[in-house]
């Protein structure tokens, strides 16, 4: 039998085999994209970022810098030792503090602290930064990023939860300083 | 006999393939490509093959978890019967299969067969080269160590550098906000299940065109490609003076291809297996990560390019380079074939082997890497302190605990970030030298907030005693006049110099 149009009805119910799985497909698709991107979706809401605590104000004596870890506040149960983050504090002066992540700022390796000379020095490019963290030498293009920070019941807590790099902005306070 | 020959028959009544393989096997292929020149695409893929075998033997053991993949690989390289081979094999095996590829690749475009009509193979060739880096890249993070997890922070911070999207794209590669779990298994779905799917259908078809259009005749001066004529040309070419694959031309491939295996048991038994280093805890940060061999040449250009060039060269540098390689058999698809007659082609051939040599050379002493404990680890050379004054003395002890020692080598021991300082007294003055020292620059970063005037002065005193013998330290004529009047007429009118 030929419709109009020299369509038949095979080729008619082919049409609205494809279209019926086109929808399907689609509607199949939300779901997969969804879980795609939960890593993304999670993160627009905030959710990444806590408050948590590096310890006693003692453990940061003033006018040094000191390493301190903390347990990632985004944690799953395979995680295991990659969940424990380390950074830099540096007690100013007694009141205020600087916390560093210990990722450079060029391309996320540790830097370490020299307190002999006052400079971290990067292992991988060669990156150097001065004790306030800003930049001194090498590839980097700014200081290091710092967290932000703040001290209830004479503990010391810091705003983190997402491994910060170059093209990111959040929660570093990354202003480039002249070099001093 | 009989009986096996007639389970063939049976299994062909059912299956219909007997006579396309024989088709295959038996189809004629130009007499020269009976060539050792032609038998690097079929090692590539028996080395895949050996990959895939050697893959799955891991994957009993090897258990894609963040917390415990690393313990698993030591308990392959220590508790299993030959668990340590196998790994060596695999990891072998990727270094052997790139560079099988890369080669296979140089000789295809010096033999012009990515032109008319094998543009498409020629592209597929270029996805088959993404995949298997990506295999090789993947891989590298699923030997969940240090430079594993410091690797996967620098790919999570170019990534970010991708203007607008750079933050989501860190955060799908991760799979969260940190290095984690997560992260460790997309990366095993990566390696395990896509790429190689994609690297079987991209090699499926990469061969398939090979066989239907035929494989690349070897390259005549003179004898150039025109559309119109070329595939009437092939055909006459194979008909009159072809030779059947098998076993006209499969014999090199065998043996080529049973060489490379035996070579990379070989390499697997006596060097073997790859790492894993120090395991992947972010709190264990006296590391000095270092990519896989053959991402050395991405660390050096990653160490080299000046600050301002870095993120534009990242972003758009592979591009461009990937479309390059995909509009070449479309910019260059007619024309002469030979490598003799095509000078620029071995140009580029030769400048891009010099230039990853070279970079590669460069990353495996990493010069640009200050020497992380040369300061309490490098003394300085006894012939430096020799004859030396308490004060030059006290000075060395500064230039080692200001960690001076980590940038700056003295008898090539130390650091080579900064410049050499075996002859610096001859190429600064002493207040040349306290300037540099307290003000930096120059990609040095400044010591004033760190050395007291006694520190710095004890410093230059010793770093003025850095000269050769027989050559006398660079000074500054007007100083030592002013100097000279200064201490000779102390209640003179104030001479010009004075500060």
């Amino acid at each position: 039998m030929t419709l109009q149009g020299g369509l038949t009805r095979r080729d008619l119910f082919m049409k609205i085999g494809l279209l019926v799985n086109g929808i399907v497909g689609a509607i199949l698709a939300v779901p997969i994209v969804g879980y795609l991107l939960s890593p993304i979706s999670r993160e627009r809401k905030g959710a990444y970022d806590a408050w948590v605590p590096l310890g006693d104000l003692e453990k940061f004596p003033s006018g040094q810098t000191r390493f301190a870890t903390y347990r990632n506040p985004v944690v799953n149960p395979t995680d295991g030792d990659t969940a424990d983050i380390a950074c830099w504090v540096r007690n100013v002066d007694g009141q205020s503090f600087q916390v560093f992540a210990v990722n450079c700022a060029h391309l996320g390796c540790p830097v370490r602290w020299f307190p002999q000379s006052g400079l971290f020095m990067c292992p991988c490019h060669g990156g150097v930064y001065y004790q306030d963290g800003s930049r001194a030498s090498g590839p980097p293009e700014r200081g290091l990023f710092e967290y932000a920070y703040k001290i209830e019941d004479g503990k010391l807590l810091i705003k983190t939860g997402e491994m910060p790099t170059p093209g990111q902005a959040s929660n570093i306070g990354g202003e480039r300083r002249p070099c001093a | 006999m009989r009986l096996i020959e007639s389970i063939g028959q049976w299994l062909d009544a059912r299956l219909q393939i007997g006579g396309v393989i024989r088709e295959t096997a038996e189809h004629r292929v130009p007499r020269e490509t009976a060539s050792w020149f032609y038998v690097f695409g079929s090692a590539a893929f028996v080395v895949f093959m050996l990959q895939i075998v050697t893959g799955i033997l891991l994957a009993l053991i090897y258990v894609p978890s963040a917390g415990e993949a690393w313990s698993s690989l030591q308990t392959l390289n220590h508790n299993v019967t030959l668990g340590w081979y196998i790994r060596a094999l695999h990891g072998w095996g990727s270094d052997f299969m790139v560079a099988i590829v890369l080669i296979h690749m140089v000789q295809v475009f010096l033999f012009g067969a990515y032109k008319y009509p094998r543009e498409l193979t020629w592209i597929v060739g270029v996805f088959l080269l993404l995949v298997t880096l990506g295999m090789a890249f993947s891989g590298q993070v699923l030997r969940f160590d240090q430079d594993a997890y410091w690797g996967l922070g620098i790919g999570a911070s170019i990534a970010s550098r991708v203007p607008f999207v750079g933050p989501r794209i860190v955060n799908l590669m991760l799979g969260g906000p940190i290095i984690a779990g997560a992260t460790l298994s997309r990366f095993f779905a990566l390696h395990v299940f896509v790429i190689p799917g994609l690297l079987i259908a991209f090699v499926a078809v990469h061969l398939l065109m090979v066989v239907k259009i035929g494989i690349n005749e070897w390259p005549m001066p003179g004898r150039v490609v025109r559309k119109a004529t070329y595939v009437k040309e092939y055909h006459e070419l194979t008909k009159k003076e072809g030779v059947p694959f098998v076993p006209g031309a499969i014999w090199k491939d065998l043996f080529f291809a049973a060489f490379i295996l035996l070579s990379l048991a070989v390499c697997a038994a006596y060097f073997g297996p790859f790492g894993p280093s120090g395991p992947p805890d972010p709190t264990i940060i006296q590391t000095a990560p270092r990519p896989d061999y053959f991402f050395l040449w991405l660390y050096a250009v990653l160490s080299l390019l000046p600050p301002s060039m870095e993120t534009p060269a990242l972003l758009i540098g592979p591009v461009v380079l990937i479309l390059a390689l995909l509009v070449l058999p479309f910019a260059f698809g007619e024309g002469e074939k030979s490598w003799q007659r095509r000078p620029i082609a071995v140009l580029t051939v030769l400048l891009a082997a010099v230039s990853l040599g070279t970079f590669t050379h460069l990353a495996e002493n990493a010069p640009w890497s200050p020497v992380m404990d040369a300061w309490s680890g490098v003394p300085i050379p006894a012939e430096f302190l020799r004859n030396r004054s308490a004060l030059e003395r006290q000075g060395a002890l500064v230039f080692q605990l200001k960690q001076c020692h980590n940038c700056h080598s003295l008898g090539n021991e130390g650091g080579k970030r900064g410049p050499d300082l075996d002859a610096v007294a001859v190429r600064l003055t002493q207040d040349q030298l306290v300037r540099q020292v307290i003000q930096g620059g120059g990609n040095m970063p400044a010591y004033g907030k760190n050395l007291s005037p006694a520190e710095t002065t004890a410093l230059v005193d010793f770093l003025e005693t850095l000269h050769p013998a027989g050559q006398s330290p660079a000074r500054d004529a007007s100083r030592a006049v002013v100097l000279e009047s200064g201490a000779t007429t102390p209640s003179a009118a104030p001479s010009p110099g004075n500060p």
